[in-house]
């Protein structure tokens, strides 16, 4: 599904210090039973975000005015458990467009480069600089720069320079995905298939 | 040049490199399920594209299926139409369809091996993280997203850049009352749920080769709960003895050339690994989790270990122990428990029935436990009650289900009610996974067996 290219994202984030957050949180299995990619924001977090009885929960951050924007910033591992691409399509729903962590799950990353949201992977130490940062004033912003794949808390007070591989650089810049790639080349896989049997 | 079980699968699959990037990654075999291809098969239309292989897909519906009642209309309206496209789409596509009702039918890890689509040096693909089970053959099986799964109807192809390698050895021959998944969240608890994020894992040594293929299946399935993109274990004489004469593996001729291939499948001596662990059988007891992730496991008869032991965020560990209901310090055994599950890709084999079978025989069911008894397949089915399993299981007060996921994601009616207590041999313990506000104990099927007939967390050693 085609998706917005991404450049440079300068915004505010919303800070969600916990370690392991898994897909399973992000977006609970009984929303998944939709046939078309639509409407998922309304679920991400879901069980953090609501009570049983679907009123606010009025502690958890995505209901705090204060905190908002375009970055969300998560504790360590990042996107562990099922692959369901449903989370990073909540994420992308509710209008993320980037997450920031020390460290991702891995079918989480691709799921979210396959969408168009960027997955940031920075130090440990930025990360922690980050949190408190965002904790002292929550309009700090973050600065995401694909091209030059550096990412910058607030003023230039700190950046630090984040790895992806130069393929999917391009793809998210130019917001291309991997099917378009992959139909150019028919032709090759046609003929490894033929030598592959089944 | 010496290589690595996985390389030598992964190596052979590539069709072309790319340049600081990923390498196009042949897909031999692709399965499917309701829930996460819906929107892939969308994505065909939309771009006009058919499936380029269709004999190498194959669909089952699991996932958000009853596990009463089949025959009968699926009362959500949301799990029918899910389970309507599916059906639609693979008959739109000419693909191997085992719907809701087929003899065929089952849980998508638990069908593939059963039919020989699971197949030693394959590559396998499915939209669902526990794809790894199909690795217990010696086959590279990862889960992907559902832009992957668009990616392979289309294509064949998965994008993907190479893992890096590790290799997990046990050495020894485990202790009484210590099974397959005592073993695997063992090694969990050992690395922790990322610690082999990154990484493609070989297991070695004698635990692994003493296994049967339903163990070595429990082993390879929970790869993913420690971050893995997948685990497995080189083809012998068991893996070919299992999958000789299935529905879909060679025959004849064909069968002796695969078998040639085959035997070449193991790590050459000398080859490197990334990282290496080892371990001793010995050291493995029957494990509990009691946290809200699968990395939060210890023996059953240790203490939850106190927050200024642990790595990692302290705020994260009390965050879960509190959601738990449990304290630092807390005796796991004695604990009462209130629902107990035995099923999933994970244990939902006939082994693993067997196994449960053998510690409820002759006891009843306690009565503040709510039993559900899930098989992975109607083929799973279908030998529970050759094996005169069921009688046991109904004397002991147990009903049986019908084959689904069940439990194990709660995307059905089978949900743990806020609060409660699970015991359940399934894959994931993480907050509301079995049902808003349930409280998931990962176990073995003894350790399961145990709590649903005393009511309460007890070590199965005592009972065997």
């Amino acid at each position: 599904m085609p998706y917005d290219s991404f450049n440079i994202l300068t915004s505010t984030a919303i800070p969600l210090p916990i370690e392991n957050v898994d897909t399973d949180q992000i977006i609970p299995a009984r929303f998944l039973k939709a046939t078309e990619r639509k409407g998922f924001g309304e679920n991400l977090f879901r069980d953090w975000r609501f009570n049983q009885d679907d009123s606010p929960k009025t502690d958890f951050i995505l209901n705090n005015s204060a905190y908002k924007g375009k970055i969300l910033v998560g504790g360590h591992n990042f996107g562990s458990g099922s692959s369901r691409e449903h989370a990073a399509w909540a994420i992308y729903d509710y209008g993320f467009r980037s997450v920031v962590s020390s460290f991702f799950a891995d079918i989480f990353r691709n799921n979210c480069l396959n969408v168009g949201v960027l997955p940031v992977q920075v130090s440990v130490e930025f990360l922690s600089q980050i949190f408190e940062s965002i904790e002292q004033d929550p309009n700090t912003t973050l600065t995401v720069d694909l091209f030059n794949q550096k990412i910058t808390l607030g003023a230039a007070e700190a950046s630090e320079f984040f790895e992806i591989n130069s393929y999917k650089k391009e793809n998210l810049l130019n917001g291309y995905d991997d099917i378009d790639y992959l139909s150019n080349i028919k032709t090759d896989i046609q003929k490894f298939a033929s030598t592959t049997p089944l | 040049m010496k290589q690595t079980l996985f390389d030598k699968v992964w190596d052979s699959h590539v069709v072309e490199s790319i340049n600081k990037g990923p390498d196009v990654l042949f897909i031999d075999r692709h399965m499917v399920h309701e829930v996460t291809s819906p929107v892939a098969f969308l994505g065909l239309k939309n771009r006009k594209l058919s499936v380029m292989y269709p004999e190498r897909t194959f669909a089952t519906a699991d996932h958000n299926t009853p596990t009463i009642n089949q025959h009968l209309p699926v009362v959500d309206p949301l799990s029918r139409n899910q389970l309507k496209a599916l059906e639609e789409n693979a008959n739109e596509h000419g693909i191997t369809y085992w719907g809701l009702g087929h003899e065929k039918n089952g849980i998508v890890h638990v069908v593939g091996p059963e039919y020989g689509i699971t197949q030693p040096g394959a590559t396998i693909v499915c939209g669902d993280s526990h794809t790894s089970t199909h690795g217990a053959f010696g086959a590279i099986a990862f889960g992907i997203g559902t832009s992957e799964v668009e990616m392979v109807l289309a294509t064949q192809c998965i994008m993907q850049s190479k893992p890096k390698k590790m290799r997990i050895t046990v050495n020894g021959s485990l202790n009484k009352g210590v099974t397959p998944k005592d073993v695997a969240l063992f090694i969990i608890s050992k690395l922790t749920t990322s610690g082999a994020t990154g990484y493609f894992v070989e297991y070695a040594g004698e635990v692994f080769e003493e296994l049967s293929m339903e163990g070595r299946m429990t082993v390879c399935n929970l790869s993913i709960e420690m971050g893995a993109r997948g685990g497995m274990i080189a083809p012998d004489d068991k893996t070919f003895e299992y999958i000789k004469g299935r529905e879909f593996t060679p025959k004849g001729a064909d069968w002796d050339k695969s078998m040639a291939y085959w035997k070449t499948l193991h790590t050459d001596n000398m080859a490197t690994f990334d990282k290496e662990f080892i371990f001793n059988a010995s050291e493995i007891d029957p494990m509990i989790t009691f946290g809200t992730n699968p990395g939060m496991g210890m023996s059953i008869t240790k203490p939850i270990p106190a927050a200024s032991e642990i790595q990692g965020s302290k705020t994260t560990y009390e965050k879960s122990l509190e959601y738990m209901g449990y304290k630092e310090g807390d005796q796991m055994v004695g604990k009462q428990i209130d629902y107990v599950f035995i099923g999933s890709c994970t244990n939902g084999r006939i082994e693993d029935f067997r196994a449960f079978a053998s510690i409820v025989r002759g006891h009843k069911r306690a009565k503040n436990v709510t039993a559900w008894l899930v098989p992975g397949s109607h083929k799973v089915l279908n030998s529970i009650k050759e094996e005169g399993l069921l009688d046991i299981f109904e004397n002991a007060e147990f009903k049986l289900r019908e084959p689904g996921c069940s439990a194990c994601l709660a995307m059905n009616d089978d949900k743990v009610p806020s609060g409660k207590y699970a015991v359940s041999t399934s894959n994931r313990n993480f907050e509301g996974r079995q049902g808003p506000g349930s409280r998931t104990l990962l176990a073995s099927p003894l350790v399961a067996a145990a709590a649903a007939i005393t009511g309460e967390i007890t070590d199965p050693r005592t009972l065997i």
